[in-house]
């Protein structure tokens, strides 16, 4: 039987603010364990939540980013259970009337786009951590956590592979970052993922009953346990046993699931309206205010790469995964490169360089005028391309300019056409077959000994010069 | 008794500094409070240092109205160094480390605090029976409850242990103690006083406010504890009011209605009587009577005991034994620890209402329950809306009966709950009321009757209009300068 995979997640973005979502405690990560507390956090006796309104501005700057409804209303509930890192005993969280409901991303996984649907976008707490360390027996507490603002995005369960599930999740990802409403730590829990994976028979309607996986904090892990879950799954069935529905969680050493809880084990949350908190009502002026706010998105900024830089939607794809790589780019082409030299060096040797250092484009140690400069030299016929890649490679290790490493190293072209002339009159005397070739229409056969030509100068010749003097000397 | 507007004067004029002021008041503290408990912790040392600091403000010409006056706080409002128990055993070792903004209001104003004042068990009941620290007794009888569950606010007012209080109203929490008591007491609307430190029992119906002997005092009290605090997400962002500013209007014009549904079946004829007196009183200063109607008035108690348990037994969930407040000394893993911790440091009241508040929040129950009481709630405080229509300030008991025995409905919460008939609208519907003395009721085993108090209820932020009529009724009469004999 063949079979196909739905998928769903549940998105928790840490929200990128100065203090926490009810109190005015700071949300820095890493502070010795609670001290970043206030009364709210601790859940004194007595203590009462007050909105960060910051929180609510980049909940709203996400609805807008992809094009859903901003509840002018939107209330918040208590989520009601016992753990000792919910000091509470409830999570205020928003569950009838959520901040954000509805909007789209749109994912494309080997060149085909599709839209996935939102469900809806919540503001809630975060809670605080246990620390299972050496207490003698017992367990830690760790409120510095607890209280940081989080937005949870749920999409509609419209994913069919785990490609999707993760070009999804990798798709949000940089939209928040982009917006920079979330740090985008994945390794501190600031983008933290739970999938919902269910399998049925091609062409069922109905869905199948669904596991849900919990906290996968890396795109790799996430691929791991949805293949892992669905050929679990699709296993389970084909030996005749019945799916049911229950929390797991993924062991990255094993690369296995396991059960969390049942559905018979789940909680009751009894939620209901947070009596200490009013509603929250977003006014029209608050959305403009916030909207004003919001940087040029991804898909608005590919349109325009296209239009003014004339450069193909692939390369304004690749250009705009990261506003800070698509600010690199427009400032190479403010700086008087070509810009669709300017795209194929960031793609290739920058990427590629700053891959395997393990480097973002912010912290490339050749700036967008260095490399800018760079390219100009290819387009003036200062230096042929190849040269241009050991130039690059000089000028990333030592912070030297094109021009001074060219001029020191003596890599300018030949542009003598005497001195090219004896070398491919050498070459043309060493490949009488190559001549033969050429002359019974086989035009490509002089190309092969560009590069001899090339050889010969020491890298220096201008390539189309010595294809040109190569097609007179034989025709 | 001394009123505080006296206290004030003698304070002003140097007849009598803050730190003998407050010497008094705890001596005849550590010679009452054994009989009557209506403190959980007196603590001198602490008390003087306010008063010699009261003193020393005032030495250098910074003191204000109040300044030097000593105060009992209810032991519901954290204060940085106290003791804050709420009555609980689960609160027994709980030293506050911060203020509540009444608190730190009080301190700003210079109020001396004399202690702290015992209370039903997380504000839950109606007779001061439920205190981890043993029932509070009422002054003027001993064998009565003093109401709750502000009783011991109430009980320490009455008896002359301090001239004011502060106090919390959930469902009748201030205007029933200050009743069974014979003092006046105030719960302004909801949001006007901040619930900031204040321990929650039901968010959405606390509500501080004060007690003392008259009107004036209480406005005054309620002038420091009142203002739009930014800590509290549901106070009021209203322009501060000064409370005394109408006390002496004349009540010509003035319409009071009478709702016909508080003086039908049920209230007892003695309490009826007193009530009758005072409305005739009422109209001779120049107030107008009118019948007005609040129809759904019975169900204010379903749906008053549907949502403060919901509310209390989330509210209640932080108390866990995990960062602070009682532990259970022995336990076999989480669940046990949360358990036996609950199960020894709860008392059977709060326990029973965490109960109730938990199964009608449940799945499947929450429609039928929880949402179905907030529908009533929202028709209750239309029949308000509307009867306001037709008067100025609404006028009724404020309990079917004067206080009764201690014990005498400890087994029967049911009974206790229906009590709190003619209060718990108001908080449903978020209204300002008070209650003032306006007589007694008939002899109890032969002995004097109990007092009897006078419930107005007042508009939205019509605390004003509230303290004007029963002021000039306090001027008319003299029920508020009764005191037990002790």
């Amino acid at each position: 039987m063949k079979w196909e995979v739905v998928i769903g997640l549940e998105v928790h973005t840490q929200l990128t603010t100065q203090s926490k979502i009810f109190s005015t405690a700071s949300t820095a990560f890493g502070a010795a364990p609670n001290t970043q507390t206030a009364v709210v956090d601790i859940a004194l006796p007595g203590a009462l939540p007050v909105m960060n309104k910051a929180a609510v501005d980049k909940a709203i700057q996400f609805g807008l980013a992809i094009g859903a409804k901003i509840n002018q209303k939107s209330v918040f509930a208590r989520k009601n259970y016992f753990y000792p890192d919910l000091p509470k005993g409830y999570q205020i969280s928003q569950f009838e009337l959520p901040v954000v409901e509805g909007g789209a991303i749109t994912i494309n996984v080997d060149g085909v786009e599709k839209v996935i649907n939102l469900t809806r976008a919540h503001l809630e707490e975060d809670a605080g951590k246990s620390v299972h360390e050496d207490f003698h027996g017992m367990s830690g507490i760790d409120l510095n956590r607890a209280g940081t603002p989080l937005l949870e995005i749920v999409s509609e369960p419209e994913m069919r592979s785990w490609q999707e599930a993760v070009a999804y999740a990798k798709a949000l990802y940089s939209l928040v970052t982009w917006i920079g409403i979330c740090d985008g730590n994945m390794q501190e829990g600031s983008f933290r993922c739970d999938v919902n994976v269910s399998v049925r028979p091609e062409g069922q309607k109905e869905f199948g009953t669904r596991r849900e996986i919990k906290n996968l904090n890396s795109f790799k892990f996430m691929e791991q346990a949805i293949k892992y879950e669905v050929n679990w799954q699709i296993g389970e069935i084909e030996e005749g046993r019945k799916i049911q529905q229950a929390t797991i969680l993924f062991d990255p050493d094993t690369g296995e699931t396991r059960m969390m809880r049942s559905k018979e084990d789940a909680h009751d949350y009894r939620y209901f309206p947070d009596p200490d908190l009013p509603p929250l009502v977003i006014a029209d002026e608050w959305i403009d205010r916030v909207k004003a706010t919001l940087p040029e998105l991804p898909v608005a900024m590919q349109a325009r790469f296209q239009s003014q830089y004339g450069i193909p939607a692939y390369d304004a794809t690749t250009l705009t995964s990261s506003k800070e790589m698509a600010a690199f780019f427009e400032a190479v082409v403010a700086a008087g490169a070509d810009a669709k030299l300017a795209s194929n060096w960031i793609m290739g040797d920058v990427s590629a360089t700053l891959n395997r250092e393990e480097k973002t484009i912010a912290e490339s140690p050749v700036s967008a005028e260095a490399l800018a400069l760079l390219i100009k030299r290819v387009m003036d016929n200062t230096i042929n391309n190849k040269t241009a890649k050991d130039v690059l490679k000089k000028m990333w290790e030592s912070g030297d300019s094109a021009d001074t490493i060219i001029e020191r190293d003596g890599l300018k072209q030949e542009t003598d056409t005497g001195a090219i002339e004896a070398i491919v009159d050498a070459v043309l005397a060493a490949n009488p077959k190559a001549i033969e070739e050429y002359r019974s229409g086989k035009e490509k056969a002089l190309n092969a000994l560009v590069g001899q030509v090339m050889k010969g100068s020491g890298g220096k010749a201008n390539p189309g010069m010595a294809l040109e003097l190569l097609k007179k000397k034989v025709s | 008794m001394k009123t505080v507007k006296q206290l004030s004067a003698a304070l002003a004029s140097g007849q009598v500094s803050a730190v003998e002021l407050a010497q008094d008041y705890l001596a005849r503290i550590g010679q009452l409070n054994p009989t009557l408990n209506a403190f959980i912790t007196v603590d001198a040392d602490k008390t003087l240092a306010e008063a010699r600091a009261a003193d020393a403000a005032r030495a250098a010409g910074n003191a204000g109205l109040l300044t030097g006056v000593p105060v009992a706080h209810k032991d519901i409002f954290c204060a940085e160094g106290w003791k804050t128990t709420c009555a609980s055993k689960m609160l027994d070792n709980f030293v506050a480390p911060y203020d509540a903004t009444v608190i730190a209001n009080a301190k700003a104003a210079g109020l001396v605090t004399l202690g702290r004042a015992n209370m039903d068990e997380f504000a839950m009941g109606s007779s001061n029976e439920n205190s981890f620290y043993g029932a509070v007794k009422n002054p003027w009888d001993l064998n009565a409850v003093p109401g709750g569950s502000s009783g011991g606010s109430a009980a320490a007012v009455a008896a002359g242990l301090a001239p004011f209080a502060t106090g919390t109203d959930t469902g009748g929490s201030i205007r029933q103690p200050a009743s069974f008591c014979g003092i006046t007491g105030i719960k302004p609307t909801y949001g006007v006083v901040s619930r900031y430190g204040m321990i929650a029992y039901a968010s959405s119906l606390d509500q501080g406010g004060a007690f003392a002997h008259t009107a004036e005092d209480c406005a005054l009290l309620l002038n420091v504890m009142a203002g739009f605090d930014d800590k509290d997400s549901t106070s009021l962002e209203h322009a501060k009011e000064d409370y005394t500013r109408d006390l002496n209007q004349p009540l010509a014009g003035v319409k009071v209605g009478l709702p016909r549904e508080y003086f039908a079946e049920g209230l007892a004829d003695d309490v009826a009587a007193a009530i009758e007196a005072a409305v005739t009183e009422l109209k001779k200063l120049g107030a107008t009577v009118v019948d007005v109607s609040l129809p759904n008035t019975k169900l204010a108690i379903p749906s008053y005991y549907v949502i403060a348990p919901a509310e209390a037994s989330s509210n209640l969930s932080r108390f866990d034994g995990v960062r602070y407040g009682h532990r259970a000394a022995d336990y076999d893993g989480l669940a046990d620890m949360y358990e036996k911790t609950r199960a020894e440091g709860f008392g059977w009241e709060v326990k029973r209402r965490i109960l109730t508040g938990t199964y009608v929040l449940s799945h499947g129950y929450y429609d039928a329950y929880y949402l179905q009481a907030q529908k009533i709630r929202r028709i209750i405080a239309n029949d308000f809306v509307a009867a306001f229509n037709d008067c100025d300030v609404i006028l009724g008991p404020v309990a079917p009966t004067t206080a009764w025995n201690l014990g005498e409905k400890s087994d029967d919460p049911v009974a206790m709950y229906l009590a709190d008939i003619y209060t718990l609208g108001v908080n449903l519907a978020g209204l300002p009321a008070l209650s003032i003395p306006v007589g007694f009721g008939k002899s109890v085993d032969g002995k004097a009757g109990r007092p009897v108090g006078l419930q107005i209820i007042g508009n939205y932020l019509g605390e004003a209009k509230m303290l004007n009529v029963a002021h000039q009724f306090q001027q008319a009469t003299d029920w508020h300068t009764k005191a037990p004999q002790l």
